[in-house]
């Protein structure tokens, strides 16, 4: 079963999906979303036998795969994924079936055709499993530029509010970054002897000046997608104006492809640029947690307030990196799966909210909760997940990032644990204003407050709740899978962790 | 008296040529013997006969490498890919340019001498046949197209400069519609371009001068005698520079690059869109040609001269081009800009001194020629009573009211941008990893730069026609005929074909990428 070309049929497969979808005559929209559905799930499948035949002991890369694409450029298709990359795409295969499923009426309130809605989702999977899975800079160069594509279409066609600004601007700032990165591409590929692969360019050593100038091109295009303040002013636009479905993956998964390519480009490939450039980045990483976090209080609009939070918990995720301890970077990726898990619950919830209400606006609810117990009481669990509350999921990797960071980085780790404080403060508040308190009279006039979870939308919440639980409990399934592929990427950039020392312990206890 | 030594002349290597040039003549005769009613059926017959008579020809010269006719024409790998290139895109711009069905009676006036705007000219442009002439005079064009990436000697260049541009200043003002502005185009057009001719000769004359005095050679301005002068003349290198100097001007005006754009806009607005099509695609490949050849053949000993001043040219095209498109707000304006920061990016690749440089350079050239007679193709199919609907704001809502041709253009557009997995994209990594390969680091930053800003106005596009509501005045996409839908197809197939899979192409253009001197 290993010899399974799983990564090339994982990234086809949603692609035949998603022709299938468009090729649906418009008037039989049910059809194109069982379709769709079904399709996706299929992929799910497919990626859990993936999961299973990952041997976590293996091989740093494992279901390698090469096909000649431009033989005079060097380009292949290559696919391969190491631990942090299958964690990713389960992630993926995870998501897109539940964001199929909560987006079932999501796409009839706009004028627009429906199974054109379900065929960019697939079309935006088939990008996003191929950004993940690709082992050629040059093939996830293409994947990185393309998602774009979907994603545009999606929130300009099918989104609420100032759409049409939101998704020009998304578009473009991924764009500016897409670009500098090609120049860094194809600088790259040309110090390292006309080569794209990955594992090639990983052992070119590259003179100091040209590595630190690449490693830039590199991590401006991920700053911009992750994105790290200063570059994030596109996310609050970009959530705030997507269907909720499209939102949560758009912060679930789009993002983390920014993280994922800091941890798989810039620092194998340029360590000592990233050494150099570590300071820097730490320090963005510090700056978006608190900043972005003070914004998300005095948000008012839902789902600008979740597009925040999830700029703070990219800042943990940047930290978690460029502090280069294996806990640390251990912690920085499964923070990437359990934000996928908790932030997407939380947009997923809170489209269903505003979807009733007919408003993201914080100030149209009030006292929800007495409407629709059931839904404010995932909307609370799903913000508690958010804040990193101890038995949730996220608590564990934030929780390993500080620890990790604060072995090496002392003040960063102080700093940054001042986030989970005002991490309580917008979700705690954000809760009380919607669903807690008097009830607002006014949502009683509205007909959609007074239905209370569907059979469809429990069925979406349910897996998710039930994974960020079980995850925050025994995280260890997924921590054997990242453990390896971060130590690897640690040695790679040339830094051990620190030994404990009995002094470091005691100070610790201080 | 000495006796008059004859050129040997190798007629199959220049059946190409000949084959054009004599069918363009043929072609004339039909004017005057062919009765009115059945020309514009012969005359297209003809002229798509004769560019695949010539593209045959073409690819039977395949493995050509040799000077001929007193080495004056060089048929070797960039000739041969170029001339195949030109002829592809002369063909698919004779079907744009022969399509009836889409307004009665073509594209083209009926009688290009009456008076713009009178009474008469009002009943032409109701739906009187188009004027014929069209054919022989493209036929001529193309024609001197070919000879112009083969001339070996900067006068025989010269004469092919003449003979493709003349026609071209005729074709411009045959508009049937807005027939003022296709004047003023084609009058524009004609004043700069004779200008350019000007400086072009005068350079000529110069480098003559420059070639006199080498030990053991006499003067001349083939490029064999120019390349040893460059390294062995004793003449001063002022002659040089500023023989190269005029060349350059003469060659970059006719590439459309800045600062020598000026006429691009105002020309591919007024002309008929077949026509700016033509010029868009084949005039650019002609263009491109002839300066990839004066630079890497001729004057290559003075690359560390010419580099700098024209990177600097090379970045200044880009940014003109790029920044005023974002200002436009009519559709074929837009396309001459970004037509201009094409031009950049393909100065980009002829700066590289090497095998890559040349064959991204004929790759992109190639690629981008078949995107925008595609795009055109288009342009002529969005109209309403009064023509083609040109203005941007009136191509709002066009993705509701016809998803389909909406959805082409929207492909085309984002190959204009450079999104992967179009031919765009693959252009573009072509010339930029040549350049950085061959040193020019600065002039990749540049062209990312301001390919940022070009992405844009083609966005702004896309944002019309899918993501507005259409009014009253958005027009309709006229169904179009065969001969357009024919062109529309090859164009945008090759555009998804040449992004997903380059390699075919790039080894062609590789293997072909390297000069006789």
């Amino acid at each position: 079963m290993s010899n399974f070309p799983f990564l090339s049929v994982l990234t086809v497969a949603p692609l035949v999906g998603a022709l299938v979808v468009a090729l649906l005559p418009r008037r039989s929209p049910e059809l194109a979303k069982q379709v769709a559905f079904g399709w996706s799930l299929l992929v799910l499948v497919l990626s859990v036998i993936m999961w299973i035949t990952f041997q976590a002991d293996g091989d740093r890369f494992q279901f390698r795969e090469s096909y000649p694409w431009i033989p005079n450029w060097g380009v292949n298709f290559t696919f391969a994924a190491d631990g942090i990359a299958l964690v990713m795409l389960m992630l993926i295969a995870i998501l897109v079936p539940l964001v199929i499923l909560a987006s079932w009426h999501d796409a009839e309130s706009s004028k627009r055709s429906v199974p054109v809605y379900f065929a960019l989702l697939l079309v935006l999977e088939c990008t996003m499993i191929g950004v993940f899975a690709a082992a050629d800079v040059f093939l996830f160069y293409v994947f990185f530029e393309v998602m774009l594509v979907p994603m545009y279409f999606l929130i300009g066609s099918y989104g609420g509010h100032q759409r049409q600004y939101a998704a020009v601007k998304f578009f473009l700032y991924s764009l500016v970054g897409g670009l500098f990165m090609l120049a860094a591409v194809i600088g790259l590929w040309v110090v390292g002897g006309k080569t794209f692969d990955w594992q090639a360019l990983s052992q070119v050593d590259i003179s100091t000046g040209t590595a630190r100038w690449l490693f830039l091109g590199f991590f401006l295009a991920f700053a911009i997608k992750a994105p790290f303040f200063p570059f994030h002013t596109w996310l609050p636009d970009a959530g705030g104006a997507a269907p909720a479905g499209a939102a949560a993956l758009l912060v679930g998964v789009l993002d983390k492809v920014g993280t994922f390519g800091i941890l798989r480009y810039c620092l194998p490939l340029f360590p000592e640029a990233s050494r150099w450039f570590a300071p820097w980045a730490l320090a963005l990483g510090v700056i978006g947690i608190i900043y972005a976090a003070l914004l998300a209080v005095g948000q008012n609009d839902l789902k600008r307030l979740v597009s925040y939070t999830s700029i703070a918990h990219f800042g943990f995720i940047g930290v978690g990196i460029f502090a280069f301890t294996t806990q640390a970077g251990t912690g920085a990726v499964l923070y990437m799966l359990n934000h996928g898990l908790a932030t997407g619950l939380l947009f997923l919830v809170v489209g269903m909210l505003i979807a009733r209400r007919g408003s993201a606006l914080i100030s149209d609810f009030g006292g929800a909760g007495k409407l629709v117990p059931v839904l404010a009481g995932v909307l609370f669990f799903a913000g508690l997940a958010s804040l990193a509350l101890p038995g949730t999921a996220p608590f564990v990797s934030e929780f390993l990032v500080l620890i990790g960071t604060f072995t090496t980085n002392k003040p960063v780790a102080v700093i940054a644990t001042l986030g989970i404080i005002l991490a309580a403060a917008y979700v705690l508040w954000m809760v009380q204003r919607t669903t807690q308190g008097t009830l607002n009279p006014a949502l009683t006039e509205v007909e959609g407050m007074r239905r209370d979870l569907t059979l469809r939308e429990k069925v979406v919440v349910a897996p998710l709740i039930a994974l960020i639980v079980l995850l925050g409990f025994y995280p260890k399934p997924v921590t054997d899978v990242i453990n390896p592929a971060v130590r690897a990427t640690m040695q790679d950039v040339g830094r051990t962790d620190p030994a404990p020392t009995v002094g470091s312990v005691q100070e610790a206890a201080k | 008296m000495t006796e008059l030594k004859l050129p040997s002349i190798d007629y199959a290597a220049l059946a190409p040529i000949l084959i054009m040039l004599g069918v363009a003549l043929v072609g004339v005769l039909v004017e005057a013997f062919v009765p009115r009613r059945l020309r514009n059926t012969v005359q297209l017959t003809l002229a798509l006969a004769a560019v695949l008579g010539a593209l045959t020809m073409v690819i039977l010269n395949s493995d050509d490498r040799l000077l001929t006719a007193g080495q004056a024409i060089a048929v070797d790998g960039p000739t041969l890919f170029l001339q195949g290139a030109i002829l592809v895109l002369a063909a698919m711009a004779l079907l744009l340019i022969g399509e009836r069905s889409i307004e009665r009676g073509g594209a083209f006036v009926a009688h290009a001498a009456v008076t713009a705007e009178s009474p008469d000219d009002r009943r032409q442009a109701e739906g009187a046949s188009g004027t014929t002439e069209v054919y022989p005079l493209a036929t001529f064009a193309i024609g001197g197209m070919l000879i112009f990436v083969a001339a070996n000697d900067l006068l025989t260049m010269f004469i092919a400069l003449e003979v493709f541009s003349l026609p071209l200043y005729l074709l411009c003002a045959l508009a049937r519609r807005r027939r003022l502005l296709s004047q003023e185009a084609a009058m524009k057009y004609f004043m700069l371009g004779a200008y350019a001719s000007a400086f072009f000769l005068f350079g000529v004359a110069l480098i003559y001068g420059f070639t006199s005095g080498i030990p053991g050679r006499t003067a001349g301005v083939d490029f064999a005698t120019v390349h040893a002068a460059v390294t062995d003349s004793p003449a001063s290198p002022v002659l040089l520079f500023a023989g190269m100097a005029l060349l350059a001007i003469g060659l970059l005006f006719k590439a459309a690059a800045a600062p020598f754009h000026v006429w691009t806009p105002d020309v591919y607005q007024g002309a008929p869109t077949p026509v700016t099509g033509f010029m868009a695609a084949c005039t650019k490949v002609a263009a491109f040609g002839a300066l990839l050849r004066v630079f890497h053949v001729a004057f290559s000993g003075a690359a560390w001269d010419f580099t700098p001043v024209l990177g600097a040219v090379a970045v200044l095209t880009m940014l003109v081009g790029a920044v005023l498109a974002v200002t436009q707000t009519d559709i074929k304006r837009l396309l001459a800009y970004s037509s201009i920061a094409n031009a950049g990016y393909l100065l980009v690749g002829v700066l590289a001194p090497s095998k890559d440089g040349l064959s991204g350079t004929m790759f992109y050239l190639v690629a981008y020629g078949l995107s925008v007679l595609a795009a055109f193709a288009v342009v002529t199919l969005v109209r309403d009573a009064d023509g083609e609907a040109t203005h941007l704001s009136r191509w709002a809502g066009l993705g509701r009211r016809s998803p389909f041709f909406a959805a082409i253009f929207t492909f085309l557009l984002l190959a204009f941008a450079g999104i992967p997995l179009t031919s765009g994209f693959m252009s573009k990594v072509a010339v930029f990893g040549a350049a950085w390969a061959s040193g020019n680091a600065w002039l990749v930053v540049a062209g990312v730069v301001t390919s940022m800003v070009l992405a844009f106005p083609y966005l702004r596009v896309v944002v019309m026609m899918w993501l507005s509501e259409p009014g009253d005045a958005t027009p309709t996409v006229t169904v179009p005929g065969a001969l357009t839908s024919a062109a529309l197809v090859i164009g945008v197939l090759a555009t998804l074909v040449l992004g997903v899979a380059p390699a075919p192409l790039l080894d062609l253009a590789n293997g072909a990428a390297e000069f006789v001197r």
